[in-house]
């Protein structure tokens, strides 16, 4: 079997979860070659062929160049995968491809079983598993899915790639958050708050219980986006990834971007009134009840333990 | 302008889910259904940019299913879509995101649509294709992921999200579609007036069959509750007694109370 990969680059630099579609390669014991557009001076460790465009001549985001550069080396390769991240990369560009080729798109792949893709549906309380009808298919893997056991190695034979292409988008730069109160990756104890605490005005219940454990407020992002919490405070892949030494989760189901940004906590308490929302799979502790009768009751005897 | 917005009706994602006799979809008895949130932000996009261009822009909004679907479409024409389109299909998920874009680009094509918004993906499938392919069957250009819009002088200049807190700014002439991801806007909520008037607007159905002229290129072959990974544990019980018990692990465990 042959992987088409595709990496991914940010402003010149290239993004560690480019290795994670070299894991999935190796996991299926394919032959590999990488596809990026990038920087040539920031290539990525992997032993293999890699048609390289240069970024700056076609912008990290341009998604009908990116699409004429994909299929310039399709025309070379022909390949049984191409390979994605589910990242806001990944997913824009990936249909594109599908469809130009005509063939199967299957979306935040979490793993293969006996030739089946297994992709996570109503909010990871399901898996579905999917074949694909072609004999290509484009396939994009969730953020953490599949890993490198090792450190990334080797050294790519880059063959420089060059198309012209008119684009009807234009990518006219990146904006960066602005820096919020509060940094979350050095915080010790996170208590995060989530939709299932139902009104902004019960976000001081569980900065109550944040305090009462030494820690910081954290917040999901439907909490954040409903403004009861501000942004700097967000963890998930669109906000912050944190690994604290607690996590405390107030009311979170456990949607798949934000378990990717806490997943890598030391110990994971979740207070959900659903016992199998998907915070389970990662909780070390779920404590089923109301978040709003549980979260002041520890809180206060919390705070009658001396630190 | 005409303006296209697709929506789709999925579960409540608090459901508790089954899977269905033939085990390739969940059973859809017993389960609350609503608009897919996503589509909100799709339909609140549009009614702003009526609301800013007034004059003749007209809202389609449009919506693959069985009849239940109607109540999300009722929705929709109650926070201010003009007409609903429905295209009846008793078995829309037994098709794949390239059989939907499909159908929707056979109604669409030719209809001079001017702008198209979707959500960036479903809650309960969760592609994130159908926008896209539709997009390309269209001819149209596409931009994912949008947590903000601006109309000027027939160009959108739209936010992209991206990880880690960053956005991608990029600007598109129209005709064009984009996919709307949490955090667009405030959907608004109906208001009573408007969900009575929302009873006269025009809901046409057309049937599927007459739309669908292209095979499934993947298929879902089963559909199964996750693997329990069982290492956590679960706590159920009075609340003090569960908060003495959460304190006495959290003692084992971390070194908070050190």
């Amino acid at each position: 079997m042959k992987a088409l990969l595709v990496g991914e680059y940010r402003e010149g630099k290239l993004l560690g979860s480019t290795y994670e579609t070299v894991a999935f390669a190796e996991k299926l014991g394919a032959k590999a070659m990488m596809f990026a557009i990038g920087n040539p001076d920031d290539p990525p460790h992997f032993d293999g062929k890699l048609y390289l465009a240069d970024a700056a001549q076609y912008g990290e985001y341009n998604p009908e160049a990116h699409l004429a550069l994909l299929q310039e080396v399709l025309r070379k390769e022909q390949p049984d995968l191409v390979v994605l991240c589910h990242s806001s990369y990944g997913w824009d560009l990936a249909p594109r491809l599908a469809l130009a080729l005509t063939v199967a798109q299957i979306s935040e792949v979490i793993d293969v079983q006996d030739g089946l893709y297994i992709v996570p549906a109503c909010n990871s309380k399901l898996r579905r598993k999917v074949k694909p009808n072609s004999n290509l298919a484009v396939v994009t893997l969730q953020s953490g899915a599949f890993g490198l056991t090792g450190e990334p190695s080797g050294t790519p034979n880059i063959e420089m790639i060059e198309i012209s292409v008119e684009s009807r988008t234009e990518f006219a730069g990146y904006e960066v958050a602005e820096k919020g109160e509060v940094d979350l990756s050095r915080a010790e104890v996170i208590v995060s708050a989530g939709r299932g605490i139902g009104r902004p005005e019960n976000v001081e219940i569980i900065a109550g219980l944040a305090r009462a454990l030494h820690g910081e407020l954290g917040a999901s992002r439907p909490v954040v986006d409903s403004g009861w919490v501000e942004h700097s405070r967000q963890v998930g892949t669109t906000g912050q990834t944190v690994a604290p030494k607690l996590y405390v989760a107030c009311g979170i189901s456990g949607a798949i971007q934000h378990l990717a940004g806490m997943k890598k906590s030391g110990f994971v308490v979740a207070i959900n009134k659903d016992k199998d929302a998907p915070i389970g799979e990662v909780a070390d502790v779920l404590v089923v009840a109301d978040v709003l009768q549980f979260a002041p009751a520890l809180a206060a005897k919390a705070a009658s333990l001396a630190h | 302008m005409k303006i296209l917005v697709c929506v789709k009706q999925v579960p409540d994602m608090e459901s508790r889910f089954r899977i269905s006799a033939a085990g390739t979809w969940y059973e859809t008895t017993d389960l609350a259904w609503r608009m897919n949130e996503y589509d909100e932000f799709a339909v609140e996009q549009a009614v702003q940019i009526k609301e800013q261009l007034g004059g003749d822009t007209e809202i389609t909004v449009l919506s693959v299913g069985p009849d239940r679907v109607k109540e999300a479409m009722k929705k929709a024409l109650a926070m201010g879509a003009d007409r609903g389109v429905h295209i009846q299909d008793a078995a829309n998920h037994e098709k794949d995101s390239f059989e939907i874009a499909s159908i929707i680009a056979e109604y669409a094509s030719g209809q001079n649509f001017g702008l198209i918004l979707t959500g960036m993906q479903s809650q309960d499938r969760g592609s994130a294709q159908v926008g896209v392919l539709l997009a390309g069957m269209l001819k149209l250009p596409a931009v994912t992921t949008i947590v903000g819009f601006s109309l000027e002088n027939g160009t959108a200049t739209v936010r992209r999200e991206l990880e880690g807190g960053m956005k991608a700014v990029v600007k598109v002439p129209l005709p064009a579609l984009f996919t709307c991801q949490l955090g667009l806007n405030t959907p608004r909520y109906p208001t009573l007036p408007n969900i009575m008037k929302a009873k006269k607007k025009e809901l046409a159905t057309l049937a599927v069959a007459d739309l669908l002229k292209v095979e499934a290129l993947s298929v879902t072959e089963k559909m199964a509750l996750p693997e329990k990974k069982g290492s956590g544990l679960i706590l159920e019980g009075e609340i003090g007694e569960l908060a003495d018990r959460v304190i006495g692990i959290l003692k084992e465990k971390t070194a908070v109370f050190k």
